[in-house]
Parts: C-alpha cells; structure tokens; sequence
C-alpha cells in the first residue's frame, strides 16, 4: 500500500474508534443532539411573538432557523474541544505516538466524527423546525448550497476545536472557546437583525465572521438573494479550517506534556 | 533465558535530557543485545520513565545518540517505531473500547490483512486468559487485566524490542508473578526486552542485565550477581520489651545499629540458619528475651545505599 492508501485507512480506524466512543458516551449525544432542539423550541415558543411584531413581514421561525443551526455548529465544535482534549490525556494516544501509523489519523479521525455528529444535529434541527412551520422556499440547488456552506463552516470550526481541546491543559481550558462559540451568535444577525442593535454592537455585529455565514445560509434558505455574503463566508471559513488545521497539526506534533 | 548475544538491540551514548533546569538524563550508556532481557533499576524520579519515552521515539532527547533496532532515533523514527512495542507505566488501552476492540484497532492499525488480524487477536486474548472478558469494555477490567491486555496490544505487531515502564507496579503478588511468566515466555521467544523496575527482586528475577540509573546517571551496570556482590549482606532486625533489654543485647552483641526509639537493633547476618542460631544462643546465654526477630535480605534500599551512600528513598524528587 502507498502512503496515502496507510494514510486513508489508519483514519477510517480512528474514525471507528470515535464512532464508538459517540455511542458509548450518551451524554455527548444528548447534548449534541437535544441542546439545538430546546434552543429553537425556546427561541421560537418564548420570543418568537414578541419578536415577530418587530420583524415587519415573513415569521420569526424563518428568520431564526438560520441561527439555531449557526448555534448547533457551535455546540458541535465544544463538545469536540472536549472530546479531544479528554482523549488525549488518555494513555492510548502515547501508544499511537509509538507506533509506525500516519500521525494525523488520530485527528482525522475526531474530526471526520464530529462532522457527522453536527451534521446529524442540523438534518434534526431541520426537520424540528419544518414540524414547528419552517417554510423555506429554496429550490434543491438552493438546499444544496446551504449544506455545503454549513459543511464548510463546521469543517473549519471542528479543526479549531480541535486545536484549542490539544492546546488546553484541561478541560476547565476549553471553556472560553465554548464561550465564544455561543456568545457569537448572539452578537450577529442570528437572532435579530444588527440594525436593530445600538452603535459599537451593530459594527460589531455586521463585520464578525458569522454574520456573513447566517446572511448566506438564511439567503439561500429564503430564496433571497445572498450578495457578496456568500463570498466572505466562504473565505471566512476556508481561512479559520486552515487556521485550525495547521495548528492542530503543530499541537500534536509536539511532545507530550504527560 | 538468554540466547547468545548477536548484535546489540538498542545503543545509547551520552543521552541527555533535561526539563527546564531539571536535569534529568545526565549522559547515560546503554548496550542492550539482541534477545536478551535488560532491567533499568532506580528509584522514583531517577529519570526511568524518561529514558523509555526517549528510546520508545514519545519525546525528544536533548543530546546523544540512539539506536534501536538498528535505526537511528534521530534520522529514522518511523523505523524504530515499526520495531518496538511499548507499553507505558500509565494504563495504554481505550478504556470505551472491550479488550477485544482494543486488539483488533492493533491490528487494523498494524496494516494486518483481516483473516490474519483476527486469529492474532484470538490468540493473544487466549494467550493472555482474556477470552471470557473479551466482550466487555476494558473501563471495568481489574489493574491486572487491564495490564495483560495493555502488553497483548502491544505485541499485535510482533515487535522485535519491547519496552515495558514498571511492569508491574501496582500489581497483586499473584498478577506479578504472571507477568513475570509472560515477560520470561517473550524473551524465550527472542525479543528483546527492556524494561524499567524499582524492585531488586524483579530485576534480579528476570534480567541478564541490570542497570542501576540515579539522578540521571548510571551507578553501576553488571548481572544480577555482580551486583549484589556491591552490596553487604542482609541483617536481622531484633526488637525488645524495654530499654533495659535492648541495652543488655547491644552489650553482648557487639557492632549492631540501635535504635532507641523503636526498640531495635540492627544485626548483619547472611540469614543462614546456623548464623542465626548462634546469635540466639548468646542472648540465652545473656538471659535477654528477644520480643521478635525479622531477616532482611538485601533490596533496592541497600543497593543504592552501597553504590550512592544514600538511601534511596530520601531521593524521590517530584518529576
């Protein structure tokens, strides 16, 4: 076999492993799958009126759907950092490290299996939210695009998270990703539009990175058109999986500190 | 125990390692033969666990040289790792995979084709009486199963050295002795072994070689026997009622250790039965009642006490 085909299957045997390890821990698929759902159960059933006043046409459900899925990437990537960081204190990765196998496997592996835990979450948020009525009017090509943008966008937050559960010295260290990753949102057109917001908060609100992200999911989902949103999404994206990539990359490679 | 010595298994010169101002490896020469059991002897903190994460390839050396199998640590680590087999003193199994899960992601990751996979996981977890426990996950093995199912892991891949941190430390007297049979079966079947322990006794039991490794630097290296030949005789431990006697005992026997506090008196002895025999007579003869007598062997104490002039208990540092 080649480099690459050890490379590919030494992924698909950590990727197993970490299938295994999602099963067996149900408290991870609880909140990686349940947290999402409350969310847009609590967005919608608790503000949704109040907000749907404010908001002029369409309901508030279709404009916030776009944001709870922004939100489950978002739970995904801690629940990640966490796994990660729990994972490399365990003897087994110095194992790994020993052996003659494609280093990066062992994060390829967590992250091929965080991409589908979330991944999972949003076809679930999905479907909660057409039941509550969530009427989207993107054509197919329209639902494709959409997927796609989030695929990359949990791509690129599931590499950090992976960077930051290698980089912190315990779990107590992953909280302030956790921390960033929810409070975002907040502060973005996830949940109400930014020019409702008041001055350094609405400049902030319109230039971090997952306003352009919720622009471009909600666009496409609404059939809107989704301007240059879609551009700096995209870029956005690429650039924090890279960012995430390589220092994941740098992190592992490092001697252990145990 | 020992096939004849080819060429050397693992070469180190001058190996140094340091953590911050900490030194920790402060030069040390190791010549290991081919198919022969090697024992680092020390105690806690002397840099043991270091020495095997720099030669397994898990950290980096700051200087000297290594080679393991006939490859270089520094130009070919992927080579010495396809070689060797390790298993750490801190458990290296997935404790939410079962034992059986555990050796098959061996082997996958072995490159094992999957018929050949499954009949070396089959015998390793007969070979290691995991059969019956096979099925569950390894978080509720007890200490010595997980143990037995850390070292089948590591021998899924056939390694031609194998390092193994304090093997049994930590274990019942009864798993001790198992793995004892298991570490004497491997180096029966030509791997070589390296491994590191704190106890005179395992070392003594399984080494062709025993390396005594304190603050970072080699002490002495020679056979069990050599050793030994260092370090003075074991000594009987007398302890009295009372002052009155234990006075009374170091009177008539002459040169002994007393301890005032304990009650005790500390006598050399080769622990021969005549010897001790003898002793007792002249204490009858003295008319003074010994409460209790222990023999003491010589252990690890005694040998860093010969070799360094301090016990070695007083010199655990924490890493």
């Amino acid at each position: 076999m080649s480099t690459l085909s050890y490379a590919v299957s030494d992924s698909a045997t950590m990727l197993r492993r970490n299938v295994r390890h999602t099963l067996r821990y149900p408290v991870m698929i609880v909140h990686v799958l349940g947290v999402p759902v409350l969310l847009l159960l609590l967005f919608v059933g608790v503000f949704g009126g109040a907000l749907n006043a404010g908001l002029g046409d369409g309901t508030y459900i279709d404009y916030v759907v776009p944001g709870i899925l922004l939100m489950t990437v978002g739970y995904g990537s801690s629940t990640t950092a966490l796994a990660v960081n729990r994972d490399m204190t365990e003897g087994i990765i110095a194992r790994f490290r020993t052996m003659a196998i494609t280093r990066t496997s062992v994060l390829t592996g967590h992250v091929v299996a965080a991409m589908t835990r979330t991944m999972v979450s949003i076809g679930l948020v999905i479907g909660v939210a057409l039941l509550m009525g969530f009427r989207p009017a993107a054509d197919p090509v329209g639902w494709l695009a959409m997927i796609g943008v989030l695929a990359l966008l949990v791509l690129a937050l599931t590499w950090l998270a992976v960077a930051i559960g290698l980089s912190a010295r315990n779990a107590e260290g992953t909280s302030s990703f956790t921390l960033i990753v929810q409070v975002l949102p907040f502060v973005s057109s996830a949940f109400v539009p930014p020019d409702s917001m008041s001055g350094p908060v609405r400049w902030f609100a319109k230039n971090e990175p997952f306003t352009p992200i919720i622009d471009t999911v909600r666009g496409l989902l609404t059939g809107t058109p989704v301007g240059d949103s879609a551009v700096i999404a995209v870029a956005w994206c690429v650039g924090l999986a890279l960012v995430g990539y390589m220092l994941a990359r740098a992190l592992f490679n490092r001697d252990p500190v145990q | 125990m020992t096939t004849t010595p080819s060429q050397p298994a693992i070469v180190v010169t001058g190996l140094r390692k340091s953590f911050g101002d900490h030194v920790v490896l402060d030069g040390i020469d190791l010549d290991v033969a081919e198919g022969t059991i090697y024992a680092l002897l020390g105690p806690n903190g002397a840099g043991k666990t270091t020495a095997v994460r720099i030669l397994s390839t898990l950290i980096g050396a700051d200087g000297g040289a290594v080679r393991v199998a006939g490859r270089d640590l520094a130009t070919a680590p992927d080579g010495i790792r396809a070689a060797i087999g390790v298993t750490g003193q801190f458990s290296a199994v997935d404790g939410l995979l079962t034992g059986e899960e555990n050796l098959v992601l061996m082997a996958d990751l072995h490159h094992l084709d999957r018929t050949e996979g499954r009949r070396r996981v089959a015998d390793l977890l007969a070979r290691f009486d995991l059969v019956e426990a096979a099925k569950k996950t390894a978080a509720t093995y007890s200490g010595g199963m997980r143990r037995r199912l850390d070292l089948a892991m590591t021998l899924v891949g056939d390694p031609r050295v194998i390092f193994l941190d304090e093997p049994t430390t930590g274990l019942d007297p009864r798993s001790r002795h198992t793995m004892w049979q298991i570490i004497r079966g491997l180096a029966a079947g030509g791997v070589t072994i390296f491994l590191t322990t704190q106890y005179l006794d395992e070392a003594d039991e399984l080494a062709d070689r025993i390396a005594v490794l304190d603050h970072g630097k080699l002490v002495a290296v020679g056979t069990a026997a050599e050793l030994k030949r260092r370090v003075p005789g074991g000594h009987l431990r007398l302890r009295f009622a009372d002052t009155v006697r234990l006075a009374a005992a170091a009177r008539t026997l002459g040169g002994s250790a007393r301890d005032d506090d304990a009650l005790t008196l500390q006598v050399s002895s080769d622990g021969s039965v005549r010897s001790l025999r003898a002793l007792l007579d002249r204490l009858d003869d003295a008319s003074v009642e010994v409460d209790e007598l222990s023999v003491h062997t010589p252990d690890l104490d005694d040998v860093f006490f010969a070799l360094t002039g301090r016990p070695a208990a007083a010199k655990e540092t924490v890493r």
